[in-house]
């Protein structure tokens, strides 16, 4: 991989971002994710006053412990990133990401502070109901405290709220609660929310399988998938709703990113979609090349899922680079001829301010004011730079949901086995139970993929390309703590596999 | 009421077997991500290079109204220039 990395400091800053954030979402959603399932544990204790509840409770609160230790502050190296690497953009979004970012620092610290402490010292020395309302609240508190990222994520994905200010040269919130309330943001918070849930349920299951498959501590293991299996049932079932509204706020702000996930280059009405394909390597934009060497597709289905209409017109790359006014679709090229007039005016202000030349620098905003959704497209050279890597964006996305339709599946043949004690005599199931919390690993980690290389080239969609957003550095300084990064969360992963390992080889306290 | 929140975190932390190790284990990661890392490495590029707000947006407005200075790497700079 790395040898075939453009080494440009954008490329190198870019790699470093997916690096961190890679191996920072390692951590997060396992903790976001078990905190419920912690809950529900603890709560069974409660309501039963059963020990080996309570037993099972501390196991997993345990391995809930060194994740959280190992993966807390990692997220920070991010915004070290952020002012390092993307200096222009970091001060353009200083006053939108500002606020939802310091609430949730403080909130973090308030409840890690608090209730993250009664947690893990409550037993015994606090009342068991005050013990319990504590689980319950690091569960509840630690999926509010991911708001905040995911508010600032889903900003930059669809920029509402907000009004460019030339003399500032920022973006300044001009509405907290469209900022917050963006149905994009709040599409990202019940996907992420709802996957890491799933996510810790298939860690149990795989965690518990492996119990089963050594033949040790049978009765916790069972109990364990028990929970966790409704648990994952449900949330892969939100998780495919919730997916399903992304996709949707995909198709309406970020056509770009659909059509590429679809492998879309004409549009039509009643697009099919294509649940498996492989793409034609040497197709272009433009040419009358198959776009798919093969393809499993089913029709009117792509535009069901755009526009909940199944006949309606979903735009291919095509006609979002070259304009259908036909379907009122304004093309690439057209937008770059307006970026370009933006951007002028934006030097004209500048220089009409240093001249101290008020109607010119009122008029050049006038101009800058009427094109300024089109600003980022001004910085590209040509069209087919607003088009996203197509294979990583196809095939992550396809693979996603593959790996979605798995999980409801495994869900439920792990809840019937564990309901009838058949668990023990289906070795192959078990098998499968213990790589079933790496399989959905990699379906967070596509996600993000999805995510976050389906929308190049923008920073900030349609408004500040990648290559404008980073600062002026020279590649080898991007480089050298790249490898410096890598090392460290290599180090911390070999931490966390090995302390987890001895954790989990030790099993439960024993009643 | 204080102390015996006090008491409560002094225990807590007292009865830490594996709860020690993790400790470390943050400990050394927050020296290195901000006693190293940050330190050396990761200084804000526009609060190290300019002193004022006003010079920082003047550099930024530079920066994107000027739809070729990004593609061109000889525009790059060395971060100890």
């Amino acid at each position: 991989m790395i040898e075939n990395l453009d080494l440009s400091m954008v490329d190198w800053a870019r790699a470093q971002f997916a690096l961190t954030a890679l191996y920072h979402w390692i951590f997060v959603p396992l903790t976001l994710g078990l905190t419920w399932l912690l809950a529900f544990y603890h709560s069974l204790y409660y309501r039963t006053g059963n020990e080996e509840w309570k037993r099972l409770t501390k196991f997993w609160m345990k391995l809930f412990a060194i994740n959280f230790a190992i993966g807390v502050a990692t997220g920070i190296i991010l915004e070290f990133e952020f002012g390092t690497n993307w200096s222009n953009y970091s001060w353009m979004v200083g006053d939108i990401f500002g606020a939802p970012l310091a609430i949730e620092g403080l909130f973090a610290f308030f409840l890690e502070a608090t209730f993250f402490a009664v947690m893990f010292f409550g037993w015994n020395r606090v009342s068991k109901k005050f013990h319990l309302v504590s689980t319950w609240m690091v569960a509840i508190g630690s999926n509010l405290s991911a708001v905040w990222i995911l508010v600032a994520n889903a900003w930059m994905q669809h920029p509402v709220g907000q009004e460019f200010n030339p003399e500032s040269a920022r973006f300044e919130m001009q509405s907290f609660s469209e900022v917050v309330f963006s149905p994009v943001a709040i599409s990202k918070f019940t996907h992420t929310t709802s996957s890491s849930m799933l996510l810790a349920s298939f860690f149990v299951i795989s965690v518990s399988s492996w119990f089963l498959l050594r033949g040790r501590h049978k009765l916790m293991a069972r109990r364990s998938i028990l929970v966790a299996a409704v648990f994952a049932l449900f949330s892969s079932v939100f998780v495919a709703f919730t997916g399903d509204e992304a996709a949707y706020e995909v198709a309406q702000n970020q056509p770009m990113k659909l059509a590429a996930c679809e492998g879309l280059y004409v549009g039509e009405n009643g697009t099919e979609l294509v649940a498996v394909g492989m793409l034609n390597p040497g197709k272009e934009v433009g040419d009358d090349q198959d776009p798919f060497l093969f393809k499993l597709a089913v029709p009117g289905m792509l535009s069901l899922l755009a526009n909940h209409s199944a006949d309606s017109f979903v735009p291919g790359m095509q006609d979002l680079l070259d304009g259908n006014p036909q379907e009122n679709v304004v093309g690439v090229t057209e937008r770059m001829k307006k970026g370009k007039v933006a951007l002028g005016a934006l030097a004209d202000f500048k220089e009409a301010r240093k001249q101290d030349d008020k109607p010119a620098a009122d008029a050049a905003l006038v101009i800058f004011d009427q094109n300024m959704e089109h600003m980022g497209y001004g910085h590209l050279t040509d069209p087919k730079d607003a088009i996203p890597p197509l294979a990583l964006t196809f095939y992550s996305f396809h693979l996603m949901v593959m790996l979605g339709g798995l999980f409801p599946l495994v869900a439920v043949v792990f809840l019937f086995l564990a309901w009838k004690d058949m668990l023990s005599r289906f070795r192959l199931v078990l098998f499968g139970g213990v790589i079933m919390y790496f399989l959905s690993m990699i379906a967070h980690w596509l996600g993000w993929i999805v995510a976050e290389v389906g929308r190049q080239p923008w920073a900030i969609q349609d408004l500040l390309p990648v290559t404008v957003a980073r600062t002026n550095l020279t590649a080898g300084t991007v480089q050298t703590t790249f490898f410096m990064f890598l090392a460290l969360f290599t180090i911390l992963l070999i931490a966390e596999i090995r302390i987890m390992l001895k954790q989990i080889s030790i099993g439960p306290e024993e009643g | 009421m204080v102390r015996k929140v006090l008491c409560f975190y002094r225990e807590g932390f007292r009865e830490m077997t594996l709860g020690r190790t993790l400790w470390v284990v943050i400990a050394v990661k927050l020296v290195v991500m901000f006693g190293i890392l940050k330190l050396f490495f990761f200084p804000d590029f526009l609060g190290t290079r300019f002193d004022n707000d006003a010079d920082r947006a003047e550099y930024v407005l530079e920066q994107i109204s000027s739809p070729n200075l990004n593609s061109n790497p000889n525009e790059e700079r060395d971060l100890n220039d």
